[in-house]
């Protein structure tokens, strides 16, 4: 099993995913692109700028913290800091890119469409990650994926560090702990 | 994500503000910054205290506070049960353990308690299980009335080291003045409290605060002014000469109001006695943080219940 992704595999990950999506959606009409925190945030913002390059006029931009959304909030034990979140979008009837760095149980993603209906109805939303390791406890696909990582055990957890916050561009697999 | 670890609260109980760290002070009004958020959406609820309940137990009045935290637990989506002490057995003689041991039997995660008597909190977070919030106990502290203020003063100012805060008026019987002087110094603000020698005991110095008997003599060097309540239920009469004379030396009057800093911050934390510790003019002005505090106070509550029902501490 491979465990070191480096700068230049996250760039093309990140390149396929803008392929893929760039050729899911009509630039002309509005596309809102929602990132989960943290990570999540960072790729919004560059498939965002990506897709700006490529012709999409119209972007809204929204960052969605889903810690009080968890369901396993009465289970973890010390509380995290809870981060704004910031959806000032026109949302109502328009597709809505939700963007994630890692799938895995899909329990983040369930926590991030609960909190998206708090603010509105999308025409659509869809689903974007850069690494799907597979794993799901609930019944949630993403619509494009930058990397499959089939074989990764139960045990390891897939690392995705991403510049802004962590100075360098890498996928790692570990084991947890 | 992991993170580390002055990145996360860790406390079952808020009893005082006395106990807390810089971090942990700072932790609550960053958490608190994020439900303020939560406030301003078309649904103004998150599902984070989903199946909890949460006893609001008064054994004073209170309408601000009360409401404040029925307010912040429905926002989380918790159940809250209204508890007080007229009309329940607690005038039947009832201990406020005994009354709190039976409260808790019924499956409760958070007791709110408000208490005449200093150390209620304490005594019962000793006791029982659940988590206990301090919403007042006599003249000890009102950990989120300190709170709320300092949130709203880093709101005002983008800071709140080096900012110069005077607390005013019935010092010796509030438990206001000793949660704000804890949190506040604690964040780097110089804090001086202003009162007839009477209600200002000069033990204030060794908790750290200047202690000044003449308002007049600070009035134009400071950033924040808090008035606090005239508590007539508390005062004894040897302690406070007229009301007209404490209006005259201590009151935030508009004649003293003229010679403040132009941009002085206004504070109150309720319910005021209008024309007696502030005047009317003053306390509606733009100068006026008080409704702010109200506003804030909300997310201040939530940020609090929030945190303290983190599981397995």
């Amino acid at each position: 099993m491979r465990t070191v992704y480096d700068e230049t595999d996250v760039r093309r990950t990140i390149a396929t995913l803008t392929d893929r999506i760039a050729a899911a959606f009509s630039g002309e009409a509005l596309l809102n692109i929602v990132g989960i925190r943290t990570r999540g945030e960072v790729l919004a913002r560059r498939l965002a700028e990506k897709l700006a390059g490529r012709g999409f006029a119209k972007i809204g931009r929204g960052v969605l913290d889903i810690t009080l959304y968890r369901d396993d909030l009465s289970e973890i034990g010390p509380r995290p800091l809870v981060r704004p979140t910031e959806i000032h979008i026109d949302m109502d009837g328009h597709p809505l890119l939700l963007v994630d760095d890692v799938l895995f149980t899909g329990r983040s993603i369930r926590a991030a469409l609960n909190a998206l209906s708090d603010f509105g109805r999308p025409g659509a939303v869809r689903l974007a990650v850069l690494v799907d390791r597979g794993g799901r406890e609930l019944p949630i696909a993403p619509d494009f994926t930058g990397l499959m990582l089939k074989d990764v055990p139960k045990d390891h957890r897939v690392n995705v560090k991403l510049k802004e916050i962590d100075g360098r561009d890498e996928i790692l697999v570990e084991p947890r702990g | 994500m992991d993170q580390p670890p002055e990145n996360r609260w860790t406390r079952r109980h808020l009893l005082s503000l006395e106990a807390l760290s810089k971090a942990e002070i700072e932790f609550l009004l960053d958490t608190a910054d994020s439900f303020k958020e939560v406030s301003t959406r078309s649904i103004k609820k998150v599902p984070a205290l989903r199946g909890r309940v949460v006893v609001n137990a008064f054994f004073e009045d209170s309408t601000r506070t009360r409401t404040s935290f029925t307010l912040a637990a429905s926002r989380l989506s918790a159940d809250v049960i209204d508890f007080s002490e007229k009309g329940s057995s607690v005038s039947k003689g009832e201990t406020l353990i005994d009354t709190a041991r039976n409260i808790e039997a019924m499956g409760v995660d958070i007791l709110v308690l408000r208490h005449p008597a200093a150390g209620a909190a304490e005594l019962l977070a000793r006791t029982v299980k659940c988590s206990v919030v301090n919403a007042g106990d006599g003249a000890h502290e009102h950990p989120t009335q300190g709170l709320l203020d300092l949130y709203t003063i880093r709101e005002r100012f983008g800071r709140v080291a080096g900012l110069k805060v005077a607390i005013v008026g019935d010092i010796a019987n509030s438990r206001v003045a000793r949660s704000n002087l804890w949190s506040l110094t604690k964040l780097g603000a110089e804090v001086i409290m202003v009162g007839p020698p009477t209600l200002l005991p000069r033990s204030f110095e060794s908790l750290g605060a200047r202690c000044v008997h003449d308002f007049d003599s600070i009035i134009g060097e400071v950033d924040v002014i808090n008035m606090l309540r005239v508590q007539f239920e508390r005062i004894k009469s040897s302690q406070f000469p007229s009301v007209r004379e404490f209006t005259r030396l201590f009151g935030l009057t508009s004649e003293r109001f003229s010679r403040c800093k132009p941009d002085v911050f206004v504070m109150h934390p309720g319910p005021m006695n209008r024309g007696i510790e502030i005047s009317s003019t003053i306390a509606d002005g733009p100068n006026s943080g008080i409704l702010t505090q109200v506003a804030n106070g909300l997310a201040v509550r939530m940020a609090v219940l929030y945190l303290v029902t983190a599981a397995s501490v």
